[in-house]
């Protein structure tokens, strides 16, 4: 407004030394501004990292005659994580003449639908209560959510129970990807084992089945 | 007839308001920012689906390094007024008998990276100025059974802040048995639960894939 009144006094005739505009242009300011404001947002959003919980079993102590816990072979899957991003796996119990490991990857047609296949009864709950949930036809609070699946979880008996082993040569990026699946698929029973000396060997047979072939591709 | 001629005068508009704004939101976005301390080590966390995020304080976080050097860190975050590093480092002192001075106590409080120094070097550490020097310095902190520093830290952290959690921020391309030794130490302490630190990625996943 204080534009228009100068321009009209100078139109009077008299000579009046010509105001001085008094304003700054302040949009290189506010550019900056702006600028500023994007990367604070951002470094304050995006900076938090993650945390995935995971829970281990207790130890049993050397000195304690706890025998550890008896789980039925039928619903035992072993998953071993081999070295460079293989996984292997293999139902039961391992037996050196007759066991083959099947090999897999942690792609999504991978080691998922091994596990979805055998989880589909209780991943199928999961699911339906989820949408259930948010379609409204269940009415549930939002902290009240996390500890219902997990008691879906709990009830859950048949679903397998996943043992899971590593190579000595598999990165801990494995590690953590099988716990994704894990959880991805809402496995309800998972644990960690050491490897014992039948699966090494029946890791190393499986690298050295693999080795001959991709070598011979090469040819 | 003599036209009127417009002013080619530019409409402006009034930003002020707008600059008092931006200026408070600045303002804001700037007092609320966590500056983090530079990691002394590099990590590249692996991805995970979890949307959990971590905690501020009460943390104590074991690092693991892409070449295998085990770093520790104590973080309450905010909360200095309990100076658990200190404590925590004072103890540490105790055991390997090397006292140390207030300075150094105080020093150790404000640095808040995590350390991967022996204790034996910790004073030579305390008392670099050079970052280059530091680094030097950083051998990681030795988890062998004769020399378990990592178990008497995480011991002693647990001692000072028992509300600790642990959490563990493994580099993607570390092999698996190393990660399975600090597993391993945590778990000799009584530690059963863990924190591992990733990043995000999101996957879908739908049943029709199998059918």
């Amino acid at each position: 407004m204080a534009d228009i009144q100068v321009e009209e006094k100078s139109k009077g005739g008299k000579k009046k030394p010509k105001k001085g505009d008094a304003r700054v242009d302040m949009t290189p300011m506010v550019d900056l501004m702006s600028l500023l404001i994007t990367f604070f947002m951002l470094t304050a959003a995006f900076s938090k990292p993650k945390v995935m919980e995971i829970v281990l079993p207790e130890k049993i102590k050397k000195d304690e005659k706890v025998e550890p816990p008896k789980i039925a072979e039928s619903r035992t899957l072993n998953i071993i994580l081999g070295p460079e991003d293989v996984v292997y796996w293999y139902p039961g119990k391992a037996d050196p003449d007759v066991t083959v490991l099947q090999e897999t990857d942690f792609s999504p047609t991978g080691i998922r639908q091994v596990l979805l296949e055998r989880n589909r009864a209780l991943f199928r709950k999961i699911d339906q209560f989820e949408k259930d949930v948010i379609s409204g036809k269940i009415d549930i609070r939002q902290d009240s959510l996390r500890s219902a699946i997990s008691q879906l979880k709990k009830d859950d008996d048949t679903g397998p129970i996943v043992l899971i082993k590593a190579y000595k040569t598999s990165k801990y990026k494995n590690f953590v990807d099988i716990i994704d699946e894990m959880s991805i698929v809402g496995i309800a029973r998972y644990t960690f084992t050491d490897i014992d000396w039948i699966e090494e060997k029946l890791v190393v047979d499986a690298i050295n089945r693999a080795a001959p072939v991709a070598s011979g591709s090469v040819q | 007839m003599p036209k009127i001629k417009l002013g080619h005068k530019s409409p402006r508009i009034d930003m002020t308001p707008m600059v008092d704004l931006f200026t408070l939101l600045l303002t804001f976005f700037i007092l609320t920012a966590t500056f983090r301390p530079q990691e002394s080590a590099t990590v590249d966390t692996p991805f995970s689906v979890s949307e959990k995020p971590m905690m501020d304080a009460n943390v104590m976080t074991v690092l693991i390094a892409k070449d295998n050097k085990i770093y520790f860190n104590v973080d309450n975050g905010p909360d200095t007024i309990l100076k658990f590093r200190p404590k925590i480092l004072a103890e540490m002192g105790k055991r390997y008998n090397i006292e140390f001075t207030e300075d150094e106590l105080r020093l150790f409080e404000k640095t808040g990276t995590s350390v991967g120094v022996p204790i034996q070097d910790m004073k030579k550490y305390l008392a670099s100025r050079d970052s280059d020097e530091k680094i030097a310095l950083e051998k990681g902190i030795p988890i062998d059974s004769a020399d378990n520093q990592l178990a008497l830290w995480i011991l002693f952290a647990r001692q000072v802040n028992p509300a600790v959690q642990t959490m563990i921020k493994g580099d993607a391309d570390v092999p698996f048995p190393v990660v399975r030794e600090v597993l391993d130490i945590l778990q000799d302490k009584n530690v059963n639960r863990f924190n591992l630190i990733t990043s995000l990625r999101v996957v879908e996943v739908t049943e029709e894939i199998t059918e």
